[in-house]
Formats: C-alpha cells, structure tokens, sequence
C-alpha cells in the first residue's frame, strides 16, 4: 500500500523525538560553554614552548628545525646573541602566527630538543587581525608542569627520556672529569716521576729523552 | 548530445532562460556554480564552474618536504582525511620503497574503514536535505559520525584533520580503549543503518524523487573513468581493493555491491550496502590485529626529520579505493627531499565531469539531488 514506508519514517523520528529525552545514547550533544567534554589526551591544538625551571631559560635552543619543517611556515626564531654578538642556545624571537597555524602537530615531532609541543587550548578567538593573532615566545612559554598537566602519558615518557639522556650525560661528564683529573694527576706524578726513574719513556715522546738532562741541570 | 527543441505554437512564443546556480547557493555542496539553461523547468544545458576553493595543492606540495604536504592531504577530501593519509602514504611508500609492519596496516584499514562509514553516513545525510527532508536524517547521520569522529580525535588527535599516516606506518599506536570501542561500535552501527533504512529506504517519497533520475549507463561510466560508488551503482563490479590487493585486504572476506539502475537510489542504495561491507571488514580486522610495531625503523627515522628524506628519482602512483572512488596520487622524485612532481587523481572531480550527461532532460531539483548523489567534497575537487 502505498505510504507504509513514509508512515514506517514517521514511527522512526516520533521514537527518536520522545527518546531523545530521556535516553542517554540519544542525548549527544552538550551545552558548551557551561558544560565541557573531557579532553582527549592526544587532542592537539596550537603548540606551546616548554621551560623547565624559569621562563627565561626555555629548553629551545632556536635551532630553527621547526620553523623549517612547518608546512605553512607560520613560526620565526631569531636566535639570541651575547653581547660580543657570538650566537647563544637560545631563542631572541619565537613568534608564532594562529592565523597561518593548521594545527598539524609537525613542529611537535620533528623538534629534537623536546622543547615544543602541541597544547589543549582551543578558545583562542580574538579582536584583532594580525598583532593579536601572532604569538611571541612570552605568550608561548609554559612550564612543564602544565605539559604534565594535559598529557600526562606523553610528558611522562619523554621527561623519563629526558632524565636518561641527562644522567648519561652527567655520567658521561663525570667520567670525562674523572678520566682528565686521572690523566692530569698521572701527568703530574709522570713529571715528579720523570726526575728520579724515566722508566717509562714512549716511542711517541720524543721530548723525553732530551728532557731530563735539561731538567737535571 | 541530444539537440533539445523548443516547444512553440505559433501565438505562444517560448525561450530559454539562463541561470546561476550557485557559487553560494545552500543547496549546492560547497562552493559550486552551476550554469543552467533552462526550457521552462527542464534542463537543456549545463555548465558547471569550477575552482573557486583552488588552493594551490600540488604546487605546494613540490615545494615543501615529502611529509610536509600530508597535513594537507587532509585539507583535499576533508569528511575523510585517513583515507587521503593513506593514498598518499601509500605512493610515497612505492617510491623509495618503505615495508609496513603488519599492525600498522591493520589500523590503516581499520582508520580507511571508518572514514567510509563516515562518509557514506553523512552523504546519505546531505542527499536527503537536497531533497529536501531538511535536517532530520542529516542530524542522525551526523549523530553517528560523532562517534567515530570521537575515536580518530583519541588516536589521531584531531577529529577531522588527522594528519596520522607516516610513511612506513601510523604516528601512534593505538590507545588502550580504542579498540574496545571500536567494537562497541561494530555493534551499534548496523542498528543504526536499520533505523536509518527504516526511515528512508521504503519511502514513496524517496523512492518517487530519486528513482530513473540522473541514470549513468554502465558505457558511459566506464568511457568517462567513474570510480567508486558511483560506478557500482551503475553495475560495474570494479573495487580497487578487490582489484590492487594493496595493503592486506587480500585477507578479508567482504564483497562489492552493485546496482542494477545507475539511478540516484541506486547510489543512496549502494552507499548503505557499502557500509554494511566495512563493518564486516572492521569486525574482521579488530579480531585479527597482530601486536607489535606500528611505523617501520626507517618511517620513524624520517618522521623525525623529513627533511633527510629523499627518495631516489623514480615515480610512483599510489591508489586506494577511497570512498568516493579512486584517489591516486601520482609522485615524481628527482633525488632531492621535494617532489619534483605531485598530482592528485581526484575521484570527486572527475566524478564530477559526467553531470551534465546525467542532469539533461531533467527539472532543476533533480540536477540538485543528482549532484548531492555524486558526492563531491570541493576541497578535492577544486583543490
């Protein structure tokens, strides 16, 4: 009979109508701006820049990889110079366009130094066109807590990583001290040494030989 | 192309009336004209005009790093960024020859599977707000999208701009809950395409508007390159995952519908029967999914830095079935870290060439649902 499909439609939009009231998996949307969802860990908007302890050290050493890989180009550093105008690890400018930015995480990934990374926030409407849209390092600059904060998996690894790295190198640095302070102190006991035994001239150390009469003089 | 008379008597002088449907017209999809020249109601030519959404793609794309242009592969077909991930992915890996572990390809068809959903969902949605049930079946098509919008956000970190293929694999493995979820999903979807159909597939109303309307013979979809749904639905049993074996869909029992009319319900049909395909392809690949890396060493390598990616000079055509039909992306490398070329073989542009075949001899509404049923995105169109 003709209109028994367009009455079955109408029985299928008059259950979601009534349902829609009271059934939660009809009830999808929510109020926004009085009620929020629960972030994603991996959401991922505009970036932000990582400090450790104080905002004016912050763990970039403007090397400039982000800004080159950036597919729209939005980001520019300027790396910061000492007084004597040599190059510091650090950056002098770190703007930031939101107007240009595509939100694409690239900066992210590819930035050696751990020093990027892409932030939660979202409501980031403005008045102005241009100035107010362009983010410097001031208004990029977080503490790594807040990184903590939002992505708590991620900034967990990577600061584990970072510890490692840290700690290698620390280690690393130790070693290097203790094996110059070894070789100096070996050196310094060689040159006492020398005077009294010269037993343990090198083929390598032409010097030597010539040396001790010199010395015994 | 048929030479259309005018109908006239001798005291009853007619003529043709020119229009402009579009470029900002709410029924067109997009930012779309149409230029129409009608006999009374009836169509007798039509143009239409392209590129007002023309962003430089490819251009683009040869000049900046390999990885650099996948972000906007996203921006080409935006209902379904994995899927332009995943074609790009797969052209690049042709070219300088990158292996995928097996879980990445896994997730990839899982992700591909999921975006056809969404797109078959929400095109069902819009083709019926052309035809004028305006917004009760788009809001339950978009109600369902929500969900798997909501799972590409957890893995991807992006609803619709996912940015997640590399090449060699995925970005990120997938999160605990994810795939929980995604059967969760497998699930509830089929009832939700029950409901829907019960809604729309028996209608006299759907059914009065849209059958023997924008007919595409099987020659001439053929002789004009139509892929995808589109071609199915005229009878052509032609599926690039059936046909190319690319990634592992080898391994998946799924089959192809086909219509028999090539008329606009023919292609509402197909798209619900599509998806009914993918979430047996979905429920296959959720139980089957291997543990174990997600990107290659070497994808990983050049993830960190693309800039050192530079395949050796060849070229490469990488094609999926997207789900709209076949996206190819066609790669020329001349040894340095940009392609020297890049072109996009998009399946809602040239999808687009055969309106003008399909809208003749028929009323102005109709051109409007037989573009609805085309499925275009202009973002790929126009690029």
């Amino acid at each position: 009979m003709f209109g028994i499909g367009v009455l079955k439609g109408m029985a299928v939009t008059f259950k979601n109508f009534v349902e829609s009231y009271y059934k939660k998996e009809r009830l999808t949307t929510i109020e926004y701006p009085e009620k929020r969802l629960a972030e994603k860990e991996r959401f991922r908007n505009f970036p932000f820049l990582i400090f450790d302890e104080k905002p004016e050290d912050p763990r970039c050493v403007a090397c400039d990889i982000c800004a080159k890989e950036c597919p729209p180009q939005c980001i520019t550093i300027v790396r910061a110079q000492d007084a004597q105008g040599k190059p510091l690890k650090k950056p002098a400018t770190f703007d930031i366009d939101y107007s240009i930015c595509m939100n694409c995480g690239v900066c992210e990934e590819v930035c050696p130094f751990d020093a990027i990374f892409m932030d939660h926030e979202f409501e980031l409407a403005e008045y102005g066109r241009f100035e107010d849209l362009n983010y410097t390092i001031d208004r990029l600059l977080k503490p790594k807590e807040h990184f903590m904060k939002i992505r708590p998996t991620d900034a967990t690894r990577i600061e584990a990583e970072l510890k490692k790295k840290e700690n290698a190198k620390k280690a690393a640095a130790e070693k290097a001290a203790a094996a110059a302070k070894a070789k100096a102190e070996a050196a310094k006991t060689q040159a006492s040494q020398v005077p009294d035994t010269k037993p343990e001239t090198k083929p390598n150390e032409p010097a030597q030989p010539a040396d001790p009469p010199a010395e015994a003089k | 192309m048929m030479e259309h008379t005018l109908i006239s008597k001798p005291d009853f002088d007619t003529q043709t009336l020119e229009v402009s449907l579009g470029p900002q017209h709410p029924s067109t999809h997009g930012v779309f004209r149409m230029n129409v020249v009608l006999d009374g109601e009836t169509i007798v030519k039509l143009k239409p005009v392209m590129g007002y959404l023309h962003r430089n793609h490819e251009k683009l794309a040869e000049n900046m790093s390999y990885l650099g242009s996948m972000p906007y592969t996203d921006r080409l077909d935006y209902i379904c960024s994995m899927t332009n991930n995943f074609a790009y992915a797969l052209a690049v890996e042709k070219l300088a020859g990158i292996e995928v572990p097996e879980r990445a390809q896994y997730i990839r068809i899982i992700m591909a599977e999921l975006t056809r959903l969404v797109n078959h969902t929400l095109l069902i949605g819009f083709l019926l707000n052309d035809l004028g049930a305006f917004f009760t079946p788009v809001l339950y098509a978009f109600r369902e999208r929500e969900k798997i919008l909501d799972l590409f956000e957890e893995v991807a970190g992006s609803r619709m701009m996912c940015n997640y293929f590399r090449f060699g694999g995925v970005k990120a493995d997938l999160t605990p809950d994810f795939l929980p979820r995604v059967k969760e999903l497998i699930q509830n979807y089929p009832r939700f395409l029950d409901e829907f159909e019960a809604l729309l597939s028996e209608n006299e109303i759907l059914m009065a508007r849209t059958q023997k309307v924008g007919v595409l013979p099987k020659e001439l979809a053929v002789s004009a390159s139509i892929t995808g749904p589109m071609l199915r639905a005229s009878g052509v049993p032609y599926d690039i995952r059936k046909v190319d074996h690319y990634s592992l869909y080898d391994r998946f029992k799924f089959r192809v519908p086909i219509g028999e009319h090539g008329d606009v319900y023919d292609r509402y049909y197909i798209r619900v029967l599509e998806m009914r395909e993918s979430i047996k392809i979905l429920d296959q690949a959720v139980k089957e999914i291997p543990s174990g890396d997600v990107i290659s060493k070497v994808g990983a390598g050049f993830a960190k830095a693309p800039r050192n990616f530079k395949p050796k000079a060849g070229e490469a055509y990488g094609r999926i079935e997207a789900p709209k039909g076949e996206l190819g992306f066609f790669v020329v490398s001349d040894g340095t870290n940009k392609p020297y070329r890049y072109h996009v073989r998009a399946p809602s542009f040239i999808n687009l060439t055969i309106l003008e075949d399909m809208c003749l001899g028929h009323k102005v509404p109709d051109a409007i649902i037989i573009l609805g049923s085309i499925d275009i995105v202009l973002g790929e169109v126009d690029r």
